[in-house]
């Protein structure tokens, strides 16, 4: 795509000033760079989605079905009848505004539709209208505004200009969760086929062959069978990683990109590492080759269609419990709804530690550990060595994904592992991180390269408070326990802050493990090792010298 | 616009009920049949309401979890932002509803050069709100003495209280200088906040000028010369209770505006975002104990949903899956 790419020195300044006409009357503008394309006509079909048809989110009609407003208000009073979250939601918000400057969307863009409370107020106008008695009686003056179809446009340029990360639910004074109000936005924006293909097409990829990528089964033993060779490469150490392997202990199931991307890649091979370690009796599998639900940003029933196949390939393999890799959105599935909806798992036992006998009274009923609880708790029994100093190359920062964080409260777990794994370690300021954490500005389906504009617009609260522990600290390494996030914060921090690199708390494990037989100069990253490297370079600095002046004859 | 909308109407309210209760049929209706209704509305109405909400289930427990989670045995969970049990979350509830926690964490975000963002504090509008609604709620308690015979103790020890400093005679209220210097405050943030008066609402200056008429007809009873004789308020109040209604001579204009504009609050209320008093109780994320893992949440409209089952896939995969020596359940050669 040829669009040029926004300079940061633009997109700095924001300005602030809303509008002088009245939100209701200002039309929603599709402009490249802050929108997603529409879902790819195919992949909706093959999950038998409704509506399907070929259209562009720039193009004038959007060609909807004929009975398109009898869609989404039967859809929405069907939703206000399942749901007390959004019929509460839609009721008692006093529009205090103190939520308003706590989305990172309206931080970066200034637009003031993506405040929270403006961004619910875009379906709330809806209800008011046909839903309550002062909407009904009052029109515009109560707030209510027929659905015409400028606001469908507008519901989908806003709800995929928000990445549900569920800031604003913090601070709200009855925590309205604007992520709930945006679910439902974008399920009654499906029921009518408009979806978008960041969205649709992992779904169909994921329902298919067990992954977002669309991997399939011997693509993805090549690529973990890759990763062990590697890991050989790098550690001298020949590791395990049996797939699909009946019987095993533990199901391990994390997202795709770590077997795929980079630099996930690297939290991959920091998880062989220490699974060869402890010796677990695990297994992978092909058919959960996926952790993280694209169906978690579509609707609630694509996300237990995608989600189902977790419990049923425990139950195939007949391990005991359940372990979960390093992402985000896939521990907001997991530990909020897995268990309501595709559970019991009362095919599972209990989870328990096989290396320290902990019980994880935690995870008793859904029976799914996160692997940084796993870790922590492996290191707090003195089970694994781990060796500081071979991160002494990196001053690392955390960022707290938004659902580990505000879906989960898991906050000190992965801060332990980091401790324990590198000796430079500094939190960025206080409204920046744990509850308060800023999103990345790409999760919930909205990381594309159109929509690449808005992400860098929404990522730059939390690029900026990067920014400032590079300053001060010097700080070159972000950590993160998402996958979304090692995807999407690479190309943030490019913008913003280019000096600092992304990485997996389990790369800095990995790093910094101690493996009986290795031989290791490296990182996993394939730079020298501190400590080790510079010990090997100590031994042969003499050779070194030579080794120039012999270069330079070659 | 809105907000001159809404002084419009609460003036022409106001004006309406001055007109008429200069008759009598006025007087009656101003001072018993308007109240009563209004009585009836509001009960029934967040009755109403409160009973729609419950109709519909909450399908998934889906906590906002402002602390550390419960998990390994050494580290400390934060039971009051993520609950891990009933206790956490009453303990939350209580902190919410009585002293606005979350208001409390409020900042304010400003753009400097450099690009740098800067988070100032911003709790002024959680003080405002707080003071707002405590101060509301004590005048509100402090009218029992109006309607109950004898008036209790605790009564009288707050009213005491709430005269600590024994300004002026009759002897002022700290709960009324408090009310009217937050809802003033409420008022001009609305105002001169930019993004805040974007996407208010008439319904958002409507109850702040409703409350403010109420207000200051109260404060002109009490402390101007247009003081009201309380027995006649218990006469007429009682009355309304006991639908026996008598409306006394005495009650001037004053009165009826005080009464009518409180008559006008319990009757939007039940349609409004007022009804945020009864609902913040039953906000999902925070009144449900952050335990998702531990004990299992039930939907009761889970449907079943289609997946993509173990043996679809492995009919679809299994060439592949057998020239890369991978387990297979059927090792047949599929067609
Ligand atoms: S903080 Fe809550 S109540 Fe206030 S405007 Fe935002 S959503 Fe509404
Ligand atoms: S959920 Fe996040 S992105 Fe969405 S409105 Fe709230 S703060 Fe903004």
């Amino acid at each position: 795509m040829a669009e040029s790419k926004p300079k940061p020195e633009k997109l700095a300044s924001v300005d602030y000033r809303p509008p002088s006409k009245s939100w209701m009357d200002v039309p929603p503008e599709i402009r490249l760079g802050t929108f997603n394309w529409a879902a790819n006509p195919a992949n909706a079909k093959y999950l038998d989605l409704p509506h399907v048809r070929k259209w562009q989110p720039t193009d004038e009609d959007w060609k909807l079905p004929d009975n398109w407003q009898q869609i989404v208000l039967e859809g929405l009073a069907d939703r206000l009848q399942k749901y007390r979250s959004l019929k509460v939601f839609m009721d008692i918000c006093v529009r205090c505004g103190a939520c308003a400057d706590k989305c990172h969307f309206f931080l970066g863009s200034g637009d003031p539709k993506n405040m929270p409370v403006l961004r619910a107020e875009l379906l709330r106008s809806v209800y008011r209208r046909d839903f309550t008695t002062a909407g009904k009686i009052l029109g515009k003056l109560a707030g209510a505004r027929p659905l015409t179809p400028q606001v469908i446009k507008e519901w989908f340029l806003y709800f995929y200009q928000c990445t549900e990360c569920r800031r604003c639910s913090v601070f709200c004074p009855y925590g309205i969760d604007t992520a709930e109000i945006t679910m439902m936005g974008r399920e009654l924006l499906n029921s009518i086929g408009l979806g978008i293909d960041w969205i649709t097409t992992p779904a169909a990829n994921c329902f298919r062959t067990g992954n977002h990528l669309g991997i399939q089964p011997h693509g993805f033993k090549d690529s973990i069978d890759f990763a062990v060779d590697e890991l050989e490469e790098i550690t001298g150490v020949r590791v395990e990683a049996p797939i699909n392997k009946k019987g095993a202990e533990i199901l391990f199931v994390s997202p795709s990109a770590d077997y795929f991307a980079s630099p996930h890649y690297y939290t991959l091979l920091g998880y062989l590492q220490l699974f060869h370690e402890i010796g677990l009796d695990y297994t992978w599998s092909a058919y959960a080759s996926e952790g993280g639900n694209f169906g978690l940003f579509h609707s609630s029933d694509m996300m237990k269609r995608l989600n189902a196949k977790v419990y049923a390939e425990a139950k195939r393999l007949g391990v005991k419990w359940i372990l979960g890799g390093e992402c985000g959105h896939m521990w907001r599935v997991l530990h909020q709804y897995m268990d309501t909806m595709n559970g019991p798992a009362d095919f599972l036992e209990q989870p328990v530690s096989p290396i320290t006998g902990t019980r994880f009274d935690h995870a008793r009923s859904t029976k799914m550990v996160h692997i940084c609880e796993f870790t922590s708790d492996l290191i707090a029994n003195g089970k694994i060595k781990l060796d500081k100093s071979r991160n002494d190359n990196v001053k690392v920062t955390f960022h707290d994904s938004c659902n580990p964080a505000r879906a989960m409260g898991l906050f000190d777990e992965p801060r332990y592992c980091i401790d324990h794994a590198c000796n430079h370690f500094y939190e960025m300021p206080e409204n920046t991180i744990r509850e308060q954490t800023f999103c990345c500005g790409s999760g919930s389906g909205i990381g594309t390269d159109e929509n690449f504009e808005m992400r860098m617009r929404g990522g730059f609260p939390r690029a900026n408070a990067v920014q400032y522990v590079h300053d001060k600290h010097g700080v070159n390494m972000l950590a993160c326990i998402c996958a979304i996030d090692k995807a999407t914060l690479p190309p943030l921090l490019e913008f913003w802050v280019p000096e600092v690199e992304v990485c997996g708390v389990h790369e800095l494990i990995g790093n910094a493990l101690i493996m009986k037989g290795e031989t290791r100069t490296t990182d996993l990253r394939g730079e020298p090792l501190p400590g080790v490297a510079e010990e090997a370079d100590a031994t042969d600095s003499v050779a070194a010298s030579d080794g120039e002046e012999v270069s330079k004859d070659v | 616009m809105k907000a001159l909308f809404s002084l419009v109407v609460v003036a022409v309210v106001v004006l309406l009920t001055v007109l008429a209760v200069s008759t009598s049929g006025g007087r009656t209706f101003f001072g018993t049949i308007l109240p009563f209704a209004a009585i009836a509305i509001f009960l029934v109405g967040m009755i109403y309401r409160v009973v729609y909400w419950a109709r519909s289930p909450v399908p998934f427990k889906i906590t906002t979890t402002c602390g550390q989670q419960q998990s390994l045995s050494w580290i400390k969970n934060n039971n009051l932002e993520a609950p891990r049990n009933f206790l956490g979350v009453l303990g939350r509830m209580a902190l919410e509803v009585f002293f606005f926690r979350s208001l409390f964490r409020n900042t304010k975000a400003e753009l400097k050069s450099g690009p740098r963002l800067v988070y100032g504090d911003a709790r002024w509008l959680w003080l405002a709100g707080l003071a707002f609604h405590w101060s509301f709620l004590v005048v509100f308690i402090r009218h029992f003495k109006f309607f109950v015979e004898p008036v209790p103790g605790w009564i009288s020890i707050m009213q005491e209280l709430d005269g600590f400093f024994q300004i002026g005679l009759p002897i002022f209220y700290i709960t009324d200088g408090i009310l009217l210097a937050a809802i003033t405050f409420l008022f001009l943030r609305r105002v001169f906040n930019p993004q805040l008066r974007y996407l208010s609402l008439a319904g958002d200056y409507f109850p702040l000028f409703l409350i403010g008429a109420l207000a200051i007809s109260g404060v002109i009873m009490r402390y101007t010369t247009l003081r009201v004789d309380i027995t006649d308020v218990k006469l007429l109040a009682t009355g309304i209770v006991t639908l026996n209604p008598v409306v006394p001579e005495s009650l001037g204009a004053v009165f009826f505006v005080h009464l009518t504009m409180l008559s006008v609050l319990l009757l939007y209320f039940p349609f409004s975002k007022l009804v945020h008093m009864a609902g913040v109780f039953m906000s999902p994320t925070r009144n449900m104990a952050n335990d998702n893992r531990v004990r299992r949440h039930v939907n009761p409209w889970n449907h079943p949903v289609k997946t993509h089952s173990y043996e679809e896939w492995e009919d679809e995969f299994r060439d592949v899956m057998k020239a890369a020596d991978m387990p297979l359940e059927k090792d047949v050669e599929s067609k």
